[in-house]
């Protein structure tokens, strides 16, 4: 039988309010909570998407990024950190030619195991996140001491293709990182975008029989609200936790994940998957030159 | 169409709106508010929800009676100051704007209700230094969209926690948060003149018109669509015009650009960087 080097995870999500392009203050926030966190005994925590900057940052990107390195000012507390628990951060990240991503990234034993730069920046609407940010072009998941895990940043996850293609790639555990502004108030108990953003959780959980934990920040910026609700969904799709709406807080679970077996003995999704077929047929569509696909081609 | 497209949860936009009231003073500094209160349902609303985020000591209702003004909105105002327990300040605006009005004997009704919201104006911003608080706007999505404001006026506030309600959803928040009924129940008006109301003036009710403006503007329909949904076209026509003419007294002066970097174009930051 194929086991986890560990059957237990404990999971925590830092669902924070931050200051807007005052990395200092955002990175004393975050050595705080991993303390609290380790306290708890916490073997993995996930701070919200750009935990480390703010969301709305317009022309503060240049001026707050960094690259998870020993000596950067920044990161080199973050990773001395992380030989205590692993660690999931938000930040902006600056390549060696200037061009600066959303990103999340994994610590681990004071390594970097892994950077995921945001594939998908929503500009539409409210959001005008690729007048400012250079777009992602990968979508790798990678190995843990709790399993193999796939990083996904807000707009990543509301296409259905980076999930998918983290499932396939091995992960079993997706870990998700937000800054979602509030909106759609009517008559139901939540926003609109918190029905959506949970409904979609609860789907990629109960599809791709993983466990999904999203990491939702809260506060103000301007007139924003960030409405927080972080949630960690299990191998059968329902809810193992989640944290409150528009607070600070810090929500932690200790996660079966002998789930990911004995819910795949009986329901095999994954074992049954046809890769090979939705291959054949995403290269028809996309070849296609009536009919087909009329979308982006990259 | 039904009536229960603009029903809002009360109890989560009461907790968006107060946070977002904290969050938005202490962040620059300031742990107080000030408010002017007319007597009206907008003011109240916001007064009310000033007060909560911030506690009623760390709130100034200012008061600013003309003249012309009626008794009953003085009388409505000290009935909510009474109920929160706000600090509050009457000061009557008639002396600072009659020696202006007083120069031209034809003044229109409204150059003179544009001069006494501007009146307002200065009054709750010298408040405001004195007070070591933050003015609290009081203008309705409603308002801001017909454009049925003074620029400058009642307009002018460093933050606007009820700028995203239509009238009708202020009313429901109102009832929500226990503002007094004579507030919520009295028809609105900007209280210029004896027996002036809003729908009077605007010729048309806010439930008829904030049913039409969620649909352009929330839900996205074209005019015609919204004619097709059972409004009159002349109305649609009149609320699309309204809109877009009034779009001016929504944005700060536009900036001629001659330099690579200009303030509003180019230069974008919120109000919030470094907070």
């Amino acid at each position: 039988m194929v086991r986890f080097p560990s059957m237990k995870l404990n999971l925590a999500l830092a669902q924070i309010a931050t200051h807007l392009g005052d990395v200092d203050s955002n990175l004393e926030k975050h050595l705080d909570l991993i303390k609290q966190a380790k306290a708890q005994n916490t073997e993995l925590l996930v701070f919200p998407e750009l935990s480390l900057t703010g969301y709305v940052l317009q022309d503060i990107v240049p001026t707050v990024a960094h690259h998870p390195t020993n000596d950067d000012p920044v990161f080199k507390h973050l990773l001395k950190a992380s030989r205590d628990l692993d660690l999931v951060v938000g930040f902006v990240d600056e390549d060696s030619r200037h061009r600066f991503y959303i990103a999340s990234a994994y610590l681990s034993g004071g390594r970097v195991l892994h950077i995921h730069h945001k594939v998908y920046l929503p500009t539409y609407g409210l959001f005008d996140e690729g007048r400012f940010f250079a777009w992602g072009d990968s979508i790798q998941a990678f190995d843990t001491k709790f399993g193999r895990v796939g990083l996904l940043i807000c707009e990543d996850f509301w296409h259905a293709s980076p999930p998918y293609l983290l499932w396939l790639d091995g992960a079993d555990i997706l870990l998700f990182s937000s800054a979602s502004p509030g909106r759609g108030l009517n008559d139901h108990e939540k926003l609109e975008s918190a029905r959506w953003v949970e409904r979609v959780n609860k789907s990629y959980a109960s599809l791709f029989t993983t466990f999904v934990a999203h990491s939702n920040r809260v506060g103000y910026e301007d007139g924003l609200n960030f409405w927080g609700g972080s949630t960690i969904f299990d191998p059968r799709g329902e809810l193992v936790t989640q944290a409150p709406y528009q607070t600070e807080a810090l929500v932690a679970s200790s996660l079966d994940l002998g789930l990911l077996r004995r819910t795949r003995a009986r329901l095999p999704l994954l074992r049954d998957e046809r890769t090979g077929l939705a291959h054949r047929e995403l290269g028809r569509i996309i070849s296609s030159r009536e009919g087909g696909w009329k979308g982006h081609n990259d | 169409m039904t009536s229960s497209d603009l029903t809002i949860n009360t109890d989560l936009a009461r907790q968006i709106l107060t946070g977002f009231i904290k969050s938005e003073i202490t962040r620059v500094g300031f742990t107080r508010a000030v408010v002017g209160l007319s007597g009206g349902i907008d003011s109240a609303l916001s007064c009310v929800l000033a007060a909560e985020a911030l506690g009623a000591e760390n709130v100034l209702a200012v008061r600013m009676p003309y003249k012309a003004s009626s008794a009953d909105s003085l009388d409505h105002a000290q009935l909510l100051i009474d109920q929160l327990g706000v600090q509050s300040e009457t000061i009557e605006i008639t002396d600072m704007v009659d020696p202006l009005i007083n120069l031209d004997p034809d003044m229109s009704k409204t150059r003179k209700g544009n001069i006494m919201a501007r009146a307002r104006m200065i009054v709750l911003y010298d408040r405001s230094e004195d007070f070591k608080g933050l003015v609290v706007g009081t203008s309705n999505k409603t308002e801001i969209l017909l454009g049925y404001s003074t620029l400058w006026g009642d307009m002018a506030s460093a933050l606007n926690p009820i700028g995203d309600l239509y009238k009708t959803q202020v009313r429901q928040l109102s009832r929500g948060m226990n503002i007094p009924a004579p507030i919520i129940d009295k028809p609105p008006s900007a209280d210029l003149w004896a027996g002036q109301t809003d729908e009077d003036e605007l010729g048309f009710t806010y439930e008829q018109v904030d049913h039409l403006l969620y649909l352009l503007v929330d839900q996205r329909y074209l005019p015609e669509e919204c004619v097709e949904a059972g409004f009159d076209k002349s109305f649609v026509d009149k609320i699309v015009t309204r809109i877009r003419r009034f779009q001016f007294k929504r944005m700060m002066p536009i900036i001629a650009k001659i330099s690579n970097r200009t303030i509003g174009y180019d230069f974008l930051y919120l109000r919030d960087w470094g907070t």
